[in-house]
């Protein structure tokens, strides 16, 4: 349907090409959260890999930094339709962590959990292979509090709803559950190439 | 809320009943359309305009009118000069128009009457908009529970809204407004002095709503943790970079 008057401001093809469906480009990089930016001392801080409740392996700020790092760089797709370009990040791999605990994969599916109590699902297949890693630097520098420092869930290939800030543990599950938006009506998946924006797309 | 919603949620045609300037820069829209479910004040919409060949810009609005079977949605929308969709609806949509529009959407910047009170509303600019639609819906369905507005704007004459706010300030026993200016020689942004008189006037908030741009709504949200406020009832929602 073509709305009366509309004509648009249509970006180079070289960045539409780039753009999955409903999005535009930002040079910003916005920020979206539900609620105040958790104060986190690194001191106490830990990252915790769990079986349902049970712990498998944590590791303090110091441990955590002592793995082996990840980079990767590309564009991340946000649902509330912003794209951004060319973005660096730096981390550990959900391989080099699960490597790490030494214990293979209980199950397919994990919930990320954030210390504002946020959660999020992924599946283990989106989360291994190089395709994430729990981020603690973008752009050569280390993650500010607002952009989910000092460590962050990277899943870029997913909407960014999907890569939890603050993220202090992920927790396998037997089923593949829904966390925060996907209890409130947001995709279960998150492909932004399909549009997967809400539950039924 | 504990089970996934697995309804999708589909596209709606919206036709454009009234425009009405509200401040220099921003319009209140209202559209005629009919939800498949019940909003919540708050929440959002998306809209989606389509030129003829095809091409299709996207974006999301607050919704500023109080949930109602009515039919009828209303949006403020600022008028960014060379914005793609917000030029269109400043300078081209009229009454009759049609506009593709999902929603209501969002469940987590919400509030509900049985969610009760006191309430604690802190808007910067434009960011007023979902807290008007809570304090509509309060006046309507919970009106003894308490609410503060604390609305930052640059200048007075941006204030959305102003005599809806200051009517309901005069009509509303359990409902105040403190506007702060920010802009001009007596300009003053929010800071922990302003936040302690709203808390003393309202009381222990049980939520807060804090809407806005990025640097406001962060500074403000840091003033409430400083004050000793449970970030667990803090609530928040950010446009811009």
């Amino acid at each position: 349907m073509a709305t009366r008057g509309f004509t648009g401001h249509r970006p180079p093809d070289a960045t539409r090409e780039r753009l999955p469906p409903g999005q535009s480009l930002t040079t910003d990089f916005p920020v979206l959260q539900i609620g105040p930016t958790p104060r986190i001392d690194l001191a106490t801080w830990s990252f915790t890999l769990r079986d349902g409740a049970k712990p498998i392996k944590s590791w303090t700020w110091e441990a955590f930094n002592a793995l082996p790092r990840t980079q990767w760089g590309g564009d991340i797709h946000c649902v509330t339709q912003w794209s951004k370009f060319d973005t660096r990040w730096e981390g550990v791999s959900l391989d080099d962590l699960l490597a790490d605990a030494g214990v293979p994969a209980p199950t397919d599916f994990l919930l990320a959990e954030g210390h504002d109590d946020y959660t999020t699902n992924v599946p283990l297949a989106d989360l291994v292979g190089g395709k994430a890693m729990v981020a603690t630097h973008v752009g050569g520098l280390p993650l500010t509090p607002d952009h989910g420092g000092p460590a962050r869930l990277l899943v870029p290939h997913l909407y960014f709803w999907k890569s939890a800030k603050w993220v202090k543990g992920l927790r396998f599950t037997r089923r593949d559950e829904g966390g925060f938006w996907e209890l409130r009506g947001y995709h279960m998946y998150g492909d932004p190439w399909r549009e997967q924006r809400f539950a039924g797309d | 809320m504990t089970e996934p919603n697995p309804r999708p949620l589909p596209w709606l045609k919206a036709s454009i009943v009234d425009i009405r300037p509200v401040t220099a820069r921003v319009k209140a829209f209202r559209l005629r359309v009919d939800f498949d479910r019940p909003a919540i004040a708050g929440q959002h919409v998306d809209l989606r305009l389509t030129a003829p060949d095809g091409y299709r810009a996207q974006r999301s609005y607050s919704i500023a009118s109080a949930p109602s079977s009515d039919g009828i949605v209303e949006l403020m929308i600022e008028g960014f000069g060379d914005g793609e969709v917000s030029g269109f609806f400043d300078g081209v949509a009229e009454p009759g128009d049609v506009i593709e529009l999902r929603g209501p959407i969002g469940g987590s910047f919400v509030w509900r009457p049985q969610d009760g009170g006191p309430l604690l509303l802190i808007g910067g600019g434009s960011g007023v908009v979902p807290l008007l639609a809570i304090l509509r819906h309060r006046a309507i369905a919970a009106p003894d529970v308490p609410a503060l507005l604390l609305y930052s704007v640059r200048d007075a004459a941006e204030t959305i809204l102003r005599a809806e706010l200051a009517d309901r300030a005069r009509d509303e026993p359990d409902f105040s407004v403190m506007l702060n200016v920010t802009g001009g020689t007596d300009g003053r942004r929010i800071d922990a002095a302003l936040i302690g008189a709203a808390l003393a006037r309202l009381g222990s908030p049980r939520h807060s709503y804090l809407c806005g741009s990025n640097a406001f709504v962060g500074a403000a949200a840091d003033l409430l943790l400083d004050a000793g406020l449970d970030p667990a009832t803090i609530r928040t929602e950010r446009f811009g970079g």
